[in-house]
């Protein structure tokens, strides 16, 4: 099931208990044309809130916030030479995976309708 | 923010184009559009950008020798600069340091017209009044200001005007585009051939839907602007230079006019003029470096510089990501005594290497005639 922050992440919640993580296309259109990204280590440890990973476009260097706790499992290496894949589509490049501490946080979080009132707000 | 924000005369083009805005200098100016910063940038450099620089400001200095009296305020050559030609200029300040970077035009035996930074208009104008009593100081409020770069620049202007055609750097002309009446020069801000445009705010629209029927011709943003003036090297008033920084540590000696210097006709005779010359002829304990960074993290402006030692050794003036060169690229102050060969930046507690380079990044384009 798929799930968004106000901070603009999309989190997949996969059948293992595993989470993949991406930004949205509105964080991808307002940060502009990616040249870096910073992805975490493998066995880092998150917490939410903290700020796990640092995407800088052209014009700015922004952090990712963790949406939930866990441990990061797998970071999305193509973005190391290519950040720009986030530009050209945002949902279909995930950025890391975090084997979950605790499932419930992401009730938390907003289903898409809800994400779209909330850009819509905005 | 946005209650008190100004408008130039191109808001609804801007917003028809798609731009994203930002404030800038008391306006709400467009930092983008649909295209975005990247692309625009390598569209100016292959095709063409129009840029709206209308924040700027366009001032009217005239009076009997108003040469000789702006020349108190600038290390420059004024008096020998040819009609209808530019020149780039500094207000200095007492202390050799910058109040603002200009440009300079000589229009007429009394009359002189600049381009000051949005930033720093009304203290100029100011300035200009306070010290040079016996001139008038006309703040153009009727004006807009397109800039047209890139290496299309000149195809798309000789089809409007064969004498644009013609123009060199650096060279200016009251010049009818499609029925308007503009003041063009021929200079700009991104390394490439271009002019700059200034027209009447009832023409500007009209002037700018001209340009942007060619199909070569793109609204280019503030965003872009700044990555292409920095891959051509060009020093950004309240980066690399500043009240606290002399032209000669931002390693802009060339803009000191020979006629001006120790050596000159018409040395001195400028505010700061003596630290300038004691700087010219001494050294300065800063310079400014140009470095590619290691890697690929973007090192920006206000990132502390170090030696191998960690000791400071200077800051990052400038500071991203050339879309030309597809690498990180930087403007620093940096302290003369240590070696150009270990230098790091700090980002994010991690050490860059940065590569020291010669300006500029990307080779400017101007056209000097043939």
């Amino acid at each position: 099931m798929l799930h968004f922050s106000e901070d603009h992440e999309w989190i997949l919640l996969e059948e293992d208990g595993t989470a993949t993580i991406g930004i949205t296309e509105f964080a991808q259109q307002q940060l502009g044309d990616l040249v870096y990204i910073e992805l975490p280590e493998v066995d880092d440890e998150i917490e939410q809130g903290d700020d796990i990973c640092v995407i800088e476009s052209v014009k700015s260097a922004s952090d990712l916030i963790a949406p939930v706790c866990g441990t990061v499992i797998e970071v999305n290496e193509d973005l190391e030479d290519s950040p720009e894949l986030i530009n050209d589509s945002a949902m279909s490049h995930w950025i890391l995976k975090v084997k979950l501490k605790d499932p419930s946080q992401l009730k938390d979080l907003m289903d898409e309708q809800a994400y779209q009132e909330c850009i819509e707000e905005a | 923010m946005s209650e008190n924000l100004l408008f130039t005369p191109f808001y609804r083009l801007h917003e028809l184009a798609g731009a994203k805005f930002v404030p800038f200098a008391g306006f709400s100016m467009p930092i983008q559009y649909e295209l975005g910063i990247k692309k625009e940038h390598l569209h100016t450099r292959e095709k063409a950008g129009l840029f709206d620089v209308s924040h700027m400001g366009q001032v009217r200095l005239t009076g009997k020798n108003v040469k000789q009296e702006l020349e108190k305020l600038v290390p420059v050559d004024i008096l020998d600069l040819p009609l209808m030609k530019q020149r780039y200029a500094l207000f200095t300040n007492e202390q050799g340091g910058v109040l603002d970077d200009l440009m300079v035009t000589n229009v007429g035996d009394e009359e002189l017209f600049l381009v000051v930074n949005a930033a720093c208009k009304e203290a100029d104008v100011a300035y200009l009044k306070a010290k040079l009593t016996d001139c008038e100081v006309t703040l153009f409020e009727d004006k807009a200001l397109l800039a047209l770069q890139g290496a299309k620049a000149r195809e798309v202007m000789a089809k409007l005007s064969p004498e644009a055609a013609r123009m060199t750097f650096m060279e200016a002309s009251n010049l009818t585009l499609s029925g308007i009446k503009c003041f063009v020069t021929c200079s700009g801000y991104t390394g490439e051939d271009g002019y700059e445009i200034s027209v009447d705010n009832d023409d500007a629209e009209r002037l700018a839907k001209v340009l942007l029927d060619f199909s070569d011709v793109e609204w280019i943003g503030l965003g872009a602007r700044d990555s292409l003036r920095l891959e051509a090297g060009l020093c950004l008033y309240g980066h690399e230079l500043s009240a606290e920084i002399s032209p000669v540590e931002a390693g802009i000696r060339w803009a000191i006019s020979k006629a001006r210097r120790a050596d000159g006709i018409r040395a001195g005779g400028y505010q700061g003029a003596d630290i300038i010359m004691k700087q010219m002829n001494e050294g300065t304990a800063f310079k400014k470096l140009a470095f590619i960074a290691q890697g690929k993290a973007p090192v920006r402006d206000g990132s502390i510089l170090v030696d191998e030692h960690n000791q400071e050794i200077g800051v990052v003036t400038s500071g991203g990501y050339s879309p030309s060169l597809s690498v990180p690229i930087a403007l620093g102050r940096v302290e003369t005594s240590y070696s150009e060969s270990n230098i790091f930046a700090l980002v994010r507690n991690k050490k860059i290497a940065m590569k020291v380079v010669k300006l500029p990044f990307v080779k400017q384009k101007y056209y000097r005639g043939v």
